[in-house]
C-alpha cells in the first residue's frame, strides 16, 4: 500500500524538474506547466504511442520520442519546443489532417494554428489527398462510426480491451490505407461482442466514434458545447457509485462521461450509466 | 457479527488481492465498473473462483466455476470451512486473539466432509478443495456476493457462514483482504446508514439504547419510539393481520417487484389509504389514493449517497425536475408541517449537518471535503481524519480497540424452502441483466441493442426432454401461478435449472412465481429458488 517514492531530477527546456520516478516525461512536462499535444495518450489508458504528436527531443537520443510513453530518468535533458520538435508536430497534424476530418478532434485545432501546419499542403489538385470519404456507419439507437474522422489512435481497441472492459469487440483490421477499426468477421456493433458500454466513445479523440445523440443534434446544427453545463453526480443503477459527469443544455441531458481521475470509474461506464438517463427526460413525466 | 453494516473493502483493494471468491454475484453484468476493478486484479495474478449455480458471464473470467445446486451455500461454505481446519489451514494466532467459538464451530462443521460437501452441493469434492485451500493460503483473499447469497430464506444464515470463513483465515481487517457485499442501488447502503433500518438510528446505534435514545431525543426534541418498528416483508404480514392499514411508499414498486406479487397486490389493494411518491406512474403508483410526484435523486436533486465501499458522494441537480415534481426532503418536509410540525426550510447540506453530529461515522464528512476529495469513506469521525478504506483493522489490536472478538457462527443448510416435487421438478432462479435494472421502470426507456427482452434460459437437455424449441412460448408455472414466455436455450446452465430476468414485468409477470418464503432475520423472500414447471403450449 505504501510506495517509498524515489525522485528523478532531470531538464525540461532548461528548466529543473523533480518528478517520482516512473513518470513520463509527457506527466513531468505538465508539472512543468508545458504543454504537450497528444492525440493517442490519455490519462485512463496504457500509452500506445502511436499518433506521434507529443514527441520531444532528448539529449543523447539519435530519434524524437514520444514523450506520453518515455519514463524520466535522472539527468535527462528534454526540449519539447526545439527547431526540430516543432517541425515534427507540425508535419505530423498535416500528415493527419491532410487524409483525415480533423474537425470535431479536441484541441488539435488549437495546435495546428500553433505550429502554422497546413493539412491541405497535401491534397493539391495534380495530387489529391487519399482520403475515404464513407457514410458514417449507423446500426442502432446509441453509437455511431465515422471513419473519415478515424486516425487509428487505437485507443478504443485499448479501452474495449484489456485498459478497461475487457470485451475485446473491437480491433485494427486490414493494413496500410485499408486499415479500419472493426468487429469480428466485419458484422454488425449489435451482432458483435459490444456490451455499448461506450468507453470507445468516451475515448475518441476524434469524433469519429460518437453517442448517437450528439450525432444527431449535430446533424440537425443543435450541438452547442459553448452553452452547454457539465455536472458531476452518482449513478443511481448500481451501488458501485460511479461518477457520472451529465451535459446539459437547454435543461436536457445531452451526454454522460466520467471523470478519468476519479477512483472509482477511472473515467469508465457501463451501458446503463452510459445512456440508462434518458427515462430523467421521458415524455410521460412532463 | 463485527459491528456496522457495510462492505469491508476498498475497490483499489480487490486489484492487490491474491485470490477471489465471487459467491452469488454476476458483477460482470449487476456491477460492471466494480467488475473493472476486479479484472485488475485477476491482471495483477489474483485467482478467482466463481461459486453460481449458473457459469454467468462473470463466471467466465475465473479459474474455476463451482455450480453449486441453489440454495446449497451453506453446505459449500461449511466444507470449505470443514477442509480448511481439516487440513490445518485455518489461521491459529488470528482466531486465539480475534475470535470465539471456534471449537463450536469445528465440532458444527466436523459432518461436512469434501464428499458430503460434494452430495449436498453437486460441486466436485476436488473442486471444493483447491477452493479451500487457495483462500486459506492466499495472503490477502475477499469474498464478495450480491442477492445470490441474500435473497433466500435463510439469508442472514448465508453470509454469517461466508463471515465464519474469513474469521477461520483472518482474511479481514486487513489491505486486500474482506468480506464484499456488492449493493444493487446508489444508495442502499446509505440508506441503512441513515437509519432506514426498522432498528436503527442514522449510523447504526440502536433503538432502545438508552444512550442513543437520549442523544436523538434531545436532538430532534422529542420522544421517539424505543421498539424497532417492521421490515417490509413484515409490513405486508401486517397488512394481512390488519394492524397495517395505510401505507406511504417512497420510490419503490412493491407491486411489480415483490416475490408472490399477486398477493401483495391484493394486500396493496386491501389497505385503507396507500400514498406513493415516485417519479414515474408505476403499477404501484396506479394503486393508490394519493401519488406524490417526486423528482430524480441523482439528476435533479441535492445531496449524498454511499455507496459499497462505504464512500459518501455528492449528487448535484443537472437539470429542473418537470411541472410539480418536489425533492423527497421537500415533500416530507411539507408532509410534516401539514401534519402541524414546523422543520423550517432545512437545506440538503443543513440535513447534512445535523446528521454528522448525531453520527459519529460521519462527522468528519463536510460537503466541502466531500467535493474536494472525490467523496470519503465511513468512518470519518473527525474533520482530520481521511476516511477508512478498509474496515475491521481492530481485529488485529491489542485488547481489540475495547470490542469483544468476533463471534464464529453455528450455520445450518437447510436447502430452499420449496423443494422440487414431480409436479414442479425444476429449479427457478432469477437475476439481472447488463443493460437493465429491476423492473424496468427506468432501464427500459433507453433503446438497447442488447436487450433481448423477458425469456426463460432452459438447459438443452432439459429443453429436448420437454420437447421445445429455442424461442418457443411455453407455459411456466409455479405453486402460486402462472405466465407464458418464450425459451432461450443456454448451455450455460446445469440441467434442472432455469433462469430469468424480472425487468419487464409488463411483458411478464415474474413474480407471479417467485416464492415469499423469506428469511426472519433480514426480511428477504426467496427470489432465487422457486420450483417451476415448464408445458408446451397446445396447438390452436
Amino acid at each position: 500500500m505504501t510506495v517509498t517514492e524515489v525522485s528523478v531530477s532531470l531538464t525540461i527546456d532548461g528548466q529543473e524538474v523533480d518528478v517520482p520516478a516512473g513518470t513520463s516525461i509527457h506527466k513531468a512536462c505538465e508539472s512543468a506547466g508545458i504543454d504537450t499535444p497528444t492525440l493517442c495518450w490519455a490519462e485512463n489508458l496504457t500509452p500506445v504511442n502511436v499518433c506521434r504528436v507529443c514527441v520531444v527531443e532528448v539529449e543523447g537520443s539519435r530519434a524524437l520520442v514520444p514523450s506520453c510513453a518515455r519514463p524520466v530518468e535522472d539527468g535527462m535533458v528534454v526540449e519539447t519546443d526545439s527547431e526540430r520538435v516543432q517541425h515534427s508536430r507540425k508535419m505530423v497534424l498535416e500528415f493527419l489532417g491532410s487524409g483525415i476530418d480533423l474537425s470535431q478532434a479536441d484541441d488539435l485545432g488549437r495546435w495546428i494554428d500553433h505550429y502554422g501546419a497546413e493539412p491541405d499542403r497535401y491534397d493539391q489538385p495534380e495530387v489529391p489527398a487519399q482520403k475515404m470519404y464513407e457514410e458514417p456507419k449507423i446500426q442502432d439507437d446509441l453509437y455511431i462510426r465515422d471513419y473519415d474522422k478515424c486516425v487509428l489512435c487505437y485507443k478504443c481497441v485499448e479501452a474495449c480491451g484489456d485498459d478497461a472492459q475487457y470485451t475485446f469487440a473491437i480491433a485494427v483490421v486490414g493494413r496500410g490505407f485499408d486499415a479500419r477499426i472493426g468487429t469480428e468477421f466485419d458484422v454488425t456493433l449489435p451482432d458483435s461482442a459490444c456490451v455499448y458500454c461506450g468507453n470507445c466513445i468516451g475515448v475518441c479523440p476524434t469524433g469519429a466514434l460518437q453517442f448517437k445523440t450528439e450525432f444527431d443534434m449535430r446533424n440537425a446544427g443543435e450541438w452547442r458545447p459553448e452553452e452547454q453545463d457539465v455536472t458531476t453526480t452518482v449513478c443511481s443503477f448500481c451501488g458501485v457509485g460511479c461518477n457520472l459527469e451529465l451535459h446539459t443544455q437547454d435543461d436536457k441531458i445531452v451526454k454522460v462521461t466520467s471523470p478519468a481521475d476519479h477512483s472509482v470509474t477511472h473515467g469508465h461506464l457501463c451501458i446503463k450509466g452510459r445512456f440508462g438517463w434518458t427515462y430523467v427526460q421521458s415524455p410521460t413525466r412532463r | 457479527m463485527f459491528g456496522a453494516g457495510g462492505g469491508t473493502s476498498s475497490y483499489e483493494e480487490i486489484e492487490e488481492t491474491d485470490v477471489i471468491l465471487l459467491w452469488g454475484s454476476n458483477a460482470r453484468e449487476a456491477h460492471p465498473i466494480f467488475f473493472h476493478h476486479l479484472l485488475k486484479g485477476l491482471d495483477n495474478g489474483a485467482r478467482m473462483y466463481a461459486v453460481d449455480p449458473r457459469r454467468t458471464s462473470s463466471a467466465k473470467f475465473a479459474d474455476a466455476w463451482l455450480g453449486l445446486d441453489v440454495g446449497s451455500d451453506i453446505a459449500m461454505a461449511n466444507a470449505v470451512g470443514r477442509e480448511i481446519i481439516a487440513a490445518d489451514l485455518h489461521d491459529k494466532e488470528f482466531i486465539a486473539h480475534s475470535s470465539e467459538g471456534f471449537e463450536a464451530y469445528k465440532a458444527h462443521v466436523e459432518p461436512y466432509t469434501l464428499a458430503e460437501g460434494e452430495r449436498l452441493t453437486g460441486v466436485p469434492a476436488g473442486a471444493i478443495k483447491e477452493m479451500a485451500h487457495a483462500y486459506a493460503t492466499a495472503e490477502t483473499a475477499q469474498i464478495l456476493w450480491t442477492l445470490g447469497i441474500t435473497e433466500h430464506h435463510n439469508a442472514v444464515e448465508n453470509v454469517l457462514s461466508l463471515c465464519n470463513l474469513a474469521l477461520l483465515t483472518g482474511h479481514i481487517g486487513r489491505w486486500g483482504s474482506g468480506l464484499v457485499p456488492l449493493r444493487g442501488q446508489n444508495n442502499v447502503q446509505g440508506g441503512g446508514d441513515m437509519g432506514s433500518l426498522p432498528n436503527k438510528f442514522p449510523g447504526f446505534q440502536d433503538i432502545g439504547d438508552p444512550e442513543a435514545q437520549a442523544k436523538f431525543e434531545v436532538a430532534w426534541g422529542m420522544k421517539l419510539p424505543d421498539q424497532p418498528g417492521l421490515h417490509l416483508t413484515l409490513m405486508f404480514e401486517a397488512m394481512e393481520e390488519g394492524s397495517i392499514k395505510g401505507v406511504y411508499v417512497i420510490g419503490e414498486n412493491p407491486a411489480d417487484s415483490e416475490a408472490d406479487v399477486e398477493h401483495a397486490r391484493t394486500l396493496l389493494q386491501g389497505l385503507d389509504i396507500l400514498v406513493v411518491q415516485d417519479i414515474f406512474m408505476t403499477r404501484t403508483a396506479e394503486m393508490a389514493d394519493v401519488v406524490l410526484p417526486a423528482s430524480v435523486g441523482w439528476a435533479e436533486c441535492d445531496g449524498t449517497v454511499t455507496s459499497s465501499e462505504r464512500r459518501v458522494q455528492r449528487v448535484r441537480p443537472a437539470v429542473s425536475p418537470p411541472g410539480e415534481c418536489m425533492h423527497d426532503h421537500e415533500i416530507i418536509r411539507e408532509l410534516a408541517t401539514r401534519l402541524g410540525v414546523d422543520w423550517g426550510r432545512p437545506s440538503p447540506m443543513d440535513l447534512w449537518d445535523e446528521l454528522r453530529t448525531l453520527s459519529p461515522l460521519h462527522a468528519g464528512m463536510s460537503y466541502e471535503r466531500l467535493e474536494s476529495e472525490g467523496g470519503l469513506q465511513w468512518p470519518c469521525p473527525d474533520l482530520d481524519h481521511p476516511g477508512s478504506p478498509f474496515l475491521h483493522g481492530w481485529l488485529y489490536e491489542e485488547g481489540l480497540g475495547g470490542r469483544g472478538p468476533a463471534p464464529f457462527s453455528i450455520t445450518n443448510f437447510e436447502g430452499p424452502k420449496e423443494q422440487l416435487t414431480e409436479e414442479f421438478p425444476l429449479r427457478l432462479t432469477t437475476g439481472r441483466a447488463l443493460d437493465s435494472f429491476n423492473t424496468g421502470v427506468q432501464s427500459n426507456a433507453f433503446a438497447s441493442p442488447i436487450r433481448y427482452g423477458e425469456e426463460i434460459d432452459v438447459n438443452p437437455a432439459d429443453a429436448d426432454r420437454l420437447g421445445i424449441a429455442d424461442g418457443e412460448r411455453v407455459t411456466v408455472s409455479s405453486p402460486r401461478g402462472s405466465v407464458e414466455m418464450d425459451v432461450r436455450i443456454q448451455v450455460d446452465l446445469p440441467e434442472g435449472l432455469t433462469f430469468t430476468t424480472f425487468h419487464f414485468p409488463e411483458l411478464v409477470d415474474i413474480n407471479l412465481l417467485t416464492n415469499d418464503e423469506w428469511d426472519p432475520r433480514s426480511g428477504t423472500a426467496e427470489f432465487k429458488a422457486a420450483a417451476i414447471r415448464i408445458e408446451k403450449i397446445a396447438n390452436g
